[in-house]
């Protein structure tokens, strides 16, 4: 049974509706990659996913989130705070801004375990010392007392790690957590959350522009656009026969090893703004196969079990390299 | 810690001393003889001999800069003129006025000042904002001593609560203190609103949000910490104006104190009395300043390490 | 003008705050430099069996303790006012520029230096560096103009400096250094221009407080000396009669809290239009 499942999620601020009904599952132990440029919805959805959507001024118009069983739109503050950090946590794209730079680490991890699990503050001390050396993180007995501005980015993102893992969750909401990092550190800190995932049988929603971190990490793949999804499927499929115009543009821009120079590719025009979305298929600006029906509504097309797809003109490209 | 302040301490050696040179070439800059502006008129050669043996006017400048100095650190600050007091006691008299003045108004603009500014940024848009930020105008904007004479017009003229000057009784405090406060207050409650309408926007309370932490723990725990430190730090900037703000409202107000202690020998022409009270105000500011400064690195571990 | 600076000039003026408090500031302005017109009477003429005399047709503000209309005495002090603040804070500014843009530019020990100094004025108020300066120099004119000169430079030197710091680092400045530019050719032709406009806006906020200052000053007696009128001189020989004639403080406090608030106000505005909160903010 999925843990979490995701049916016709719409989120509006003011007037605009920049989310329009997002739907994707997602079963333990399996990594669901959220992708999309910027613009494309991908934090709202993980604000909305964890209820946090008030605080930007946004709300839930529509759709329903079940997380194991309970319904998380429309659920009591207090009842979702007891969720927040116990059994479903947050990981976000700045490590640099996302600790209280007033405070050691090693009390903002212990928090949680004080706060969710009844901890003693000794006993919380001693479990986020072991987390973080989990995380491989040298001599952490020193660094548990530490002020974020003394760490290095890729270290501080290990510590916001271990404070969504202290509260021992079931899902974890990653959003673009290697973004604002070296690219060397990249790879290490999507390691560590792959190997997480593994070990403990957690649930991670990945948010990311970068499908090559998709390639690498991921189950499976929601492909976001302007607020609607474009394509979902697995990682395997999606690579294999991409379906959707806009996702095989993804693919193709992605650099290759021994790619002659100037034939990198991007896609031409940029993602539209909240409010100035294009009728119909919100991608038909920007589409090589655009045609007049595209300006009218689009549905989502099921072809098969994992996979959806929502164009008018959805053709599988053959395997790309 | 203690490294930061001992190295801010030893930073106040240099600051200092460039103030009491300053201070100390008052007399020799203002026209005519040094010796002439330490001592009354008709004075006797005798006892003009005895003040420059006392203060070696017959040496160089560095030199007798040097004794001003040693003078000054075993309490002889010179004698002032028109009283024929030495300075030190006059000062010795006025001091605890002025400080009992500047104290009471700090700790008033800082309770109010944060009081209202947080009321201001928690209730943000509604009556209460809107009215703290009209209090904010006129205290900023509105001069010191206009509002001490407004306060003495109204309150103590025509409604009789308050005595109109001097400071034979503690209500006498009332006044003086409000009129410097409010200015204060102004300040201390904009930055509050300020920093915590602007702390509630960071990414780490977001988190804080998504570790599942309640609202008004979030705000009183976390948020009003770190408000409080831009509070602090102009706090600390800004110490000066409750010195300016005195001296002014002092004079206002007819009480005892360095301030018209200052205003009146400046008029006079005393020269040993007025640099006795710029060093002792001077003083003032700077340790204002640098206690200001260890109460920040005290609250915040980058200040801390900012002397490196 | 650039075309930015115009709009947001004109931005200002459409509303209320703006407009209004700019409508006020060019009044005072105008009644200054064309008092001799504007007031009913001349500041001087003494008239020994009316004095003290309440807000009346011929008096619209009064008289004082020798007969003196109020109303005219006011206006002839904006004169003196807003001379001495402009002429103070123009002063101020121009060498907290230079100070602060050469800091900014050469960096390294000099820089260190000023930075310094200007800190050391910078947490002192400015009521008691003005009263260094009158101890100096003597009370008057010329001694109240130096205070507000050297009392408000601090802020000048730091905006500056931290314009100049910002921007130096900037590529096209780099490609000027690289084309062979001298330092005084950067400094004026790419660097300055760019850091003047949150200088110029908070040179007009400080005039305000220069206002104040000034006042403050005449209060203690010490400011700019009689017969000259100042409105800070009027209102301390006013505290004489405090209960007989109430006006002669109120009437002139009256016109400090009007230009000081509009001149706040029309800044505040100011900033808000072009958008330089963050670089003029509260230092």
């Amino acid at each position: 049974m999925a843990l979490l499942d995701v049916s016709d999620l719409s989120v509006g601020i003011g007037a605009l509706q920049p989310l329009d009904r997002i739907s994707f599952a997602l079963k333990k132990g399996r990594i669901l990659g959220l992708v999309g440029e910027s613009g494309s919805g991908k934090s709202l959805t993980a604000m909305a996913l964890m209820g946090l959507l008030p605080l930007i001024g946004a709300r839930v118009s529509g759709g329903s989130v079940r997380f194991d069983d309970t319904e998380l739109v429309g659920l009591p503050e207090e009842v979702y705070r007891s969720l927040r950090g116990r059994r479903m946590a947050l990981i976000t794209q700045n490590p640099m801004t996302s600790l209280d730079p007033m405070l050691r680490v090693g009390a903002q991890i212990d928090q949680v375990g004080q706060l969710h699990l009844g901890l003693s503050a000794a006993a919380a001390k001693a479990s986020s010392i072991d987390l973080l050396r989990q995380l491989r993180i040298p001599d952490s007995a020193t660094v548990h007392q530490q002020y974020p501005h003394q760490m290095s980015g890729g270290m501080k993102q290990r510590v916001v790690i271990a404070m969504a893992l202290a509260g021992e969750p079931e899902l974890i909401i990653a959003d673009e957590p290697t973004t604002a990092l070296d690219v060397t550190i990249q790879a290490q800190i999507i390691q560590i959350l792959v190997d997480l995932v593994r070990q403990r049988g957690l649930a991670l929603v990945l948010i990311t522009h970068d499908m090559g971190v998709v390639a690498q990490a991921c189950d499976q793949v929601v492909v976001l656009y302007a607020g609607r999804v474009a394509e979902s499927n697995t990682v395997d499929a999606i690579f294999a026969r991409p379906t959707h115009p806009y996702t095989q543009a993804l693919i193709a821009c992605i650099p290759r090893a021994g790619q002659a120079p100037g034939s990198l590719k991007g896609i031409a025009g940029m993602v539209p703004s909240v409010g100035s979305y294009a009728p119909g298929c919100r991608y038909h600006p920007r589409c090589g196969k655009a045609q007049p029906i595209c300006q009218g509504e689009v549905p989502v097309l099921q072809l098969q079990a994992e996979h959806r797809v929502a164009c008018h003109f959805a053709q599988p490209q053959g395997a790309h390299g | 810690m203690l490294n930061y302040c001992a190295k801010r301490l030893l930073l106040l050696v240099p600051v200092f001393l460039a103030v009491s040179v300053v201070i100390f070439m008052i007399i020799h800059l203002v026209p005519g003889d040094p010796i002439d502006n330490m001592i009354q008129i008709g004075s006797s050669p005798e006892q003009k001999a005895a003040l420059i043996a006392r203060y070696g006017l017959d040496q160089p400048l560095l030199l007798q800069y040097s004794v001003w100095l040693r003078n000054l650190f075993t309490g002889d600050l010179g004698d002032a003129i028109i009283m024929r007091r030495p300075v030190f006691e006059l000062i010795a008299e006025n001091l605890p006025h002025s400080l009992r003045l500047g104290s009471l108004a700090f700790i008033f603009s800082t309770v109010v000042g944060i009081a209202t500014g947080a009321l201001a940024a928690v209730f943000k848009d509604s009556w209460i904002d809107r009215s703290v930020m009209a209090l904010i105008l006129l205290g900023s904007t509105l001069p010191s001593f206009w509002l001490g004479l407004l306060m003495i017009l109204l309150f103590a003229v025509q409604l009789e609560w308050f005595p109109v000057s001097g400071a034979r009784t503690w209500t006498a405090l009332v006044l003086p203190v409000l009129t410097i406060g409010l200015h204060g207050v102004a300040l201390v409650s904009r930055v509050t609103r300020a920093a915590m309408l602007d702390v509630g926007r960071r990414d780490f309370v977001l988190m804080l949000h998504a570790k599942g932490l309640s609202h008004r723990r979030i705000q009183l725990q976390h948020v009003l910490r770190h408000a409080l430190l831009p509070v602090v730090t102009i706090l600390s900037l800004r110490i000066g104006w409750i010195v300016g703000g005195a001296v002014t409202i002092e004079f206002v107000f007819a009480r005892p104190g360095l301030g018209s202690l200052l205003i009146t020998s400046l008029a006079q022409r005393d020269y040993p009395v007025v640099q006795g009270c710029l060093l002792m105000l001077a003083m003032a500011v700077m340790l204002g300043t640098l206690l200001g400064d260890m109460v920040q690195a005290a609250m915040d571990p980058r200040v801390r390490d900012s002397l490196r | 003008m650039s075309g930015l600076r115009k709009t947001a000039l004109w931005r200002v003026v459409s509303t209320w705050r703006g407009g209004l408090s700019l409508a006020v500031m060019l009044l005072l302005a105008l009644a200054a430099v064309f008092a001799p017109w504007v007031a009913p009477y001349p500041y001087d003429i003494q008239n020994l069996s009316a004095t003290n005399k309440d807000p009346s047709m011929g008096h619209w503000l009064g008289t004082d303790e020798f007969g003196r209309d109020v109303l005219s005495r006011i206006i002839f002090g904006a004169r003196t006012s807003l001379a001495v603040a402009l002429t103070g804070i123009s002063v101020s500014v121009t060498l907290g520029m230079c100070l602060g843009a050469a800091a900014g530019y050469f960096g390294g020990l000099f820089d260190r230096a000023v930075t310094a100094v200007v800190d050391l004025t910078w947490s002192f108020p400015e009521v008691l560096i003005a009263l260094i300066f009158v101890a100096i120099l003597g009370p008057g004119l010329y001694s109240t103009m130096v205070a507000i000169s050297i009392a408000y430079l601090a802020q000048f030197s730091r905006l500056t400096r931290a314009q100049i710091m910002a921007i130096k680092n900037e590529t096209y400045v780099e490609a000027a250094a690289n084309l062979g530019s001298g330092h005084l050719h950067i400094l004026f032709r790419h660097l300055l221009p760019n850091a003047i406009t949150p200088v110029i806006v908070a040179g007009m906020l400080a005039t305000g407080d220069a206002i104040i200052l000034e006042a403050t000053l005449g209060f203690f007696g010490l400011g700019v000396q009689p017969p000259k009128p100042s409105w800070g001189a009027m209102m301390s020989s006013g505290t004489a009669q405090i209960f007989l004639a109430p006006w002669t403080i109120l009437g002139p406090g009256l016109a400090i809290a009007v230009a000081v608030v509009s001149i706040n106000l029309f800044g505040d505005a100011l900033i808000d239009a072009l958008d330089i909160r963050n670089r003029v903010r509260d230092l």
